[in-house]
């Protein structure tokens, strides 16, 4: 029954992850002081014949430590957080784009939309795919993300991703995989009844596959080919009926 | 100023006309302590309905879409052949979380203690605005009848989550919900008038009722937390209020507040509701910090450390809930630059929270610690307190936030915080003021076990869920099975669910002892805790007027162990030189 | 046992408070929550008119502002005579509290009904809260901000003048005197109130 982070595969997942271990070390640290230091006053000053509490009232000195070392700790974190926040989303500290996808959200699928041969979207050539998120290895991908309907949270464990898909809303994400494989793609803001099984499938290709697939506007398989296009397609449309039925 | 002293609201003190009718002394009752005690029946039913909500949810998360027992009751609308159908666990994940908060917890705080205990702590007769008082109540009850006549409409009762987030809540197509979503929203309309009635009420009566001597800083900090909380409630409630009824127009009406599809927006009810919401998360744990440092320093026999230091803590944690609502809003599409900026905010409001756990422990440095009911529980509360407030820390941590956001590693947090931290802070609450409301003590064995055993299953069911949240599973999802990567989760779930039954079954000790001790419990002194309170200077329970006639004030509320003294209390009201078991002053007039 | 005979047990000895009697500090400590109400229907409105610029119409293209105008002089109006019918009871004035009073509510009455041809007029131009009718407009924003401010304050103008029926009944009755005087001072502190919140209204959504 252990579980941990599932493996990390972009870019910035390590530096989430470090941060995350960075608190853990210094809320350990803490949570054992405290802890120990009332499991310590439980044991030594519980009551016995006789015994009489000290008349205290407080001490200024005490409440000022504990006042500073407590801010100076948060603080910390803060600031340790702002730069890999800013990275993350910031838009003018985004690295620039090698390719652009367009990932529309709505109950309950995930329509992602591919530049196509011209790696430009907003043109003709581009195609879309139902739950099927196919990336290159390596390169820089931003993701315009929106919604149809209600809101939706795009959520990749694996990469360490997760934005919120607005209605009315053209949210901008970006990340670079490092590994090819197959991944999770998930829902994480509550979007209905079939909220729990609005998922996709990340396929994390080499680059030149990708791009014989992207020209060729999908038309061709994957030589890597781990999910082929039916499947999803199918599974999608058996899970809508299983809905319909009850 | 125009005052005149013939203008005060006459003051009855015992003896004064106590209505002799079972409907006015009982039911339509003026009596802050009969309201009081009305809120808690109401709120404890509440917090069973919450609590079997809970248990509806854990199953189909342990035993994804297996039948459950017991189940087969429930209606074809919410589950087939005992299976928990996604309709019904979306509306109880939604219920369940609204139940909580605005049914059980926030009523068991204020309602509850504040309606009793300010009054008797700052020595007033009743409330300023009795009436109002009595009005407060019966608002709160039909709202409550409203929100639990929503399962029962068709289409099933809400189900876009307790925070209802447009437009999936105020699209009924979206969400196959319409009747629903609007009976959730007309009572918790209703419920915040009946709050602004309270909260009206506890601070015109702090501010003009204190009995002579009790400075502000003589205030016990349980009416000190009652106080701010108040304020809290005062200027939230109306914010949310606000937003529900822009969002019950564009639910019935057919107007865009928050409909994208018509140009509104939906990140407008998000920073509406969480500027309501996040006051309303300090609404829900200051109350319990106050009845906690009454607790602990009855229990340690010790002046609370660092008083006015508390005061401050509370107050600062009053004014900083404000300027942090965004950091529930991280991930929601809101500006980058602002979420640095709620960061810092939220991570600065961990100081008062640090200082009050500090100023707890050197409370019981150096006491002579009295390990009954109420003060297990509170010691629990800051134990639990600070493994809530320590994994607020990493969600409050923006790039961490991104992956465990709307994760289980949240469920863990508030978890913590609101049953570890509130909760426990009620039982200990309720075991300790038992007495002064019922005249009888609860068993003191019943209580202990029930400490043990909620301690330990409370534990099994949410320390787990940090670890569920870290491997990535989401909040609000009916199967998890659904995603392979949560597959190898399933034993944890499993295990979840077993200690959350139990969890839930340990409480029906309580309920036990609660209602038994009503009847057979031991009969009890007016001061049972030897606390030092004005509440302990008057009969259990109080006569209706509380004192006998107004009393005078002394000292602090905090005075234990004084040197010098024989007894180790010395209570508000007793005289430089008298002893402390002084009894209460008999009726003058 | 005697030790608090030497501390008065007057019950009506003066509590340590605000030297404010409790039903005006309660009724101030209310306005603070109205505050917070009619903020978050104001804060909808300009956050939303930030957002979208072009679902709101410029000032006088759809609202009538002359009328409006003169409404809002109507109101100012009724603030005069309340702090004129509060200043004759404090001179004990029987007869200038009760002319006074009536007054308020009269012109109380009058805001409201102005404010109801207002509506009819401009739903009879198309204007009003739901999407469907004006749609074709583009600005079903504009109208559902407009109606849901001035429509809550309308309400609580109505309550206002209810209250002050009340307190006129009372005053009849000759409850009120220049000792006692509470119910028109506390009835007078929401009628301001309702009174500047309108003027707020007025500016951010007929003016500006």
């Amino acid at each position: 029954m252990t579980h941990w982070f599932p493996i990390s595969i972009s870019t910035y997942g390590g530096d989430i992850d470090r941060l995350f271990y960075v608190i853990l070390v210094i809320t350990g640290l803490i949570f054992v002081i405290v802890q120990g230091a009332l499991i310590y006053m439980v044991l030594r000053y519980r009551h016995r014949e006789g015994r009489k509490a000290y008349y205290i009232h407080g001490n200024t000195r005490a409440e000022i430590i504990w006042t500073a070392i407590p801010f100076v700790i948060v603080v910390f974190i803060a600031a340790a957080s702002m730069g890999t926040w800013r990275d993350l989303r910031d838009t003018s500290r985004f690295p620039a784009p090698d390719v652009e996808i367009e990932v529309t959200a709505k109950q309950f699928e995930w329509n992602v939309t591919y530049p196509g041969a011209d790696n430009r979207l907003g043109t003709e050539d581009d195609f879309t795919r139902r739950n099927q998120l196919h990336l290159p290895v390596g390169r820089v991908v931003h993701v315009h993300l929106g919604a149809e309907d209600v809101i939706h949270s795009f959520f990749l464990p694996e990469f360490r991703v997760k934005q919120d898909a607005v209605p009315g809303m053209r949210i901008p994400v970006w990340f670079e995989a490092t590994q090819t494989g197959t991944y999770t793609l998930g829902c994480a803001e509550l979007c209905g009844l079939g909220h729990y099984r609005m998922r996709g499938t990340v396929t994390v290709h080499e680059g030149a596959a990708f791009d014989a697939w992207s020209a060729a506007r999908g038309a061709v398989a994957f030589d890597d080919e781990t999910d082929p296009e039916g499947r999803m397609a199918t599974a999608g449309a058996s899970a809508r009926s299983a809905h319909s039925g009850h | 100023m125009q005052s005149t002293a013939t203008m005060d609201a006459p003051l009855h003190w015992a003896g004064h006309g106590e209505p002799q009718s079972f409907m006015r002394r009982y039911i339509f009752s003026t009596d802050h302590k009969i309201i009081g005690i009305q809120f808690l029946f109401m709120s404890l039913l509440f917090l069973l309905v919450g609590g079997i909500l809970a248990g509806i949810m854990r199953w189909q998360l342990g035993y994804p879409s297996q039948p459950m027992p017991g189940a087969g009751v429930l209606p074809e609308t919410m589950a087939v052949d005992g299976i928990i159908l996604p309709e019904f666990y979306n509306s109880a994940v939604t219920m369940h979380g609204t139940i909580m908060v605005f049914f059980a917890i926030m009523p068991l705080l204020v309602g509850v203690f504040a309606n009793y205990l300010i009054p008797l702590q700052i020595g007033a007769p009743d409330m300023a605005f009795p009436k109002l008082n009595m009005m407060s109540f019966w608002t709160a009850a039909p709202a409550g009848l409203i929100m639990l006549a929503g399962f029962f409409v068709p289409g099933g009762h809400a189900a876009a989550g307790w925070t209802s987030y447009p437009p999936l809540s105020a699209t009924p197509e979206y969400s196959g919900v319409a009747l629903g979503q609007q009976l959730w929203l007309i009572s918790l309309i209703i419920l915040g008038f009946s709050s602004l009635m309270g909260a009206v009420n506890y601070i015109t009566t702090i501010i003009n009722m204190r009995a002579p001597g009790m400075t502000w800083f003589r205030m016990p900090l349980a009416t000190w937390a009652l106080f701010i909380t108040a304020i809290l409630v005062l200027l939230a409630i109306p914010i949310l209020t606000g937003a529900l009824i822009m969002l019950l127009f564009d639910q019935t009406i057919g107007t865009s507040f928050f409909r994208a599809d018509q140009g509104g927006s939906p990140l407008l009810w998000q920073h509406l509701f969480w500027f309501f919401g996040h006051p309303e998360v300090y609404i829900l744990i200051l109350p319990a910090m106050g009845f906690v440092s009454e607790i602990i320093a009855a229990g340690s026999r010790k002046p609370v450390f660092g008083y006015h230091a508390m005061v401050i803590a509370i107050a600062g944690i009053g004014f900083l809930g404000w300027i942090v609502w965004g950091h529930h809003m991280f991930q929601s599409g809101m500006n980058p630059t602002l979420g640095m900026t709620f960061m810092a905010t939220t991570m600065v409001i961990a100081v008062p929270s640090a200082i009050k756990v500090f100023n707890w422990l050197a409370t019981m440095w150096r006491g002579d610690l009295h390990f009954h009911v109420p003060m297990l529980n509170a010691i629990a509360f800051v134990a639990m307190f600070v493994i809530g407030g320590l994994s607020g820390v990493f969600v409050a941590s923006t790039p961490v936030d991104i992956y465990l956001h709307d994760t289980y590693f949240v469920v863990a947090h508030i978890h913590y915080v609101l049953f570890g931290g509130s909760l426990f802070a009620l039982f200990g609450a309720i075991t300790f003021w038992y007495p002064k409301m019922f005249g009888r003590m609860m068993s003191e064995a019943l209580g202990k076990v029930h400490f043990w055993l909620t301690l330990l299953f409370f534990n099994l069911t949410f320390f787990p869920m940090h670890q569920v949240g870290i491997g990535g599973m989401m909040r609000r999802i009916y199967d998890p099975t659904q995603y392979e990567f949560l597959a190898p989760m399933a034993p944890t779930n499993r295990f979840i669910t077993i200690a959350a039954f139990l969890l839930i079954s340990t409480q029906l000790i309580f309920a036990f002892n609660f209602i038994w001790s009503m009847f057979r419990g031991k009969q009890a002194e007016p001061n049972p805790w030897r606390a030092n309170s004005l509440e302990w200077s008057v009969p259990s329970p109080p006569p209706h007027g509380n004192f006998p006639a107004m009393p005078q004030v002394y000292r602090g509320p905090y005075e234990y162990s004084m040197p010098g003294e024989r007894e180790d209390y010395m209570p508000q009201h007793v005289p430089a030189g008298m002893p402390a078991s002084s009894p209460t002053p008999v009726h003058a007039g | 046992m005697d030790h608090t005979a030497s501390v008065a047990l007057d019950p009506r000895r003066p509590m340590p408070g605000m030297g404010v009697y409790n039903m005006k500090l309660g009724m101030w400590v209310f306005l603070l929550s109205e505050i917070m109400f009619f903020t978050s229907l104001i804060g909808a409105y300009i956050i939303l008119r930030f957002a979208h610029p072009d679902a709101f119409a410029e000032p006088g293209e759809v609202l009538n502002v002359p009328l409006t105008a003169l409404n809002t002089f109507i109101l100012i109006c009724s603030s005069v005579t309340m702090v004129k019918a509060f200043a004759a009871i404090q001179q004990g004035d029987q007869a200038g509290l009760k002319r006074w009073l009536i007054a308020t509510a009269t012109i109380g009455a009058l805001f409201v009904g102005v404010q109801a041809y207002e509506y009819i007029q401009l739903a009879g131009h198309g204007f009003v809260p739901a999407v469907d009718a004006y749609a074709a407009e583009g600005r079903p924003l504009y109208g559902a901000t407009f109606y849901t401010m001035t429509g809550f304050h309308g309400a609580h103008v109505t309550i206002g003048v209810l209250c002050l029926l009340f307190v006129t009944w009372r005053a009849f009755r000759g409850k009120y005197t220049a000792q006692s005087y509470g119910g028109v001072e506390i009835v007078g502190l929401y009628w301001h109130f309702v009174d500047l919140v309108w003027i707020i209204l007025f500016t951010i959504v007929y003016l500006i």
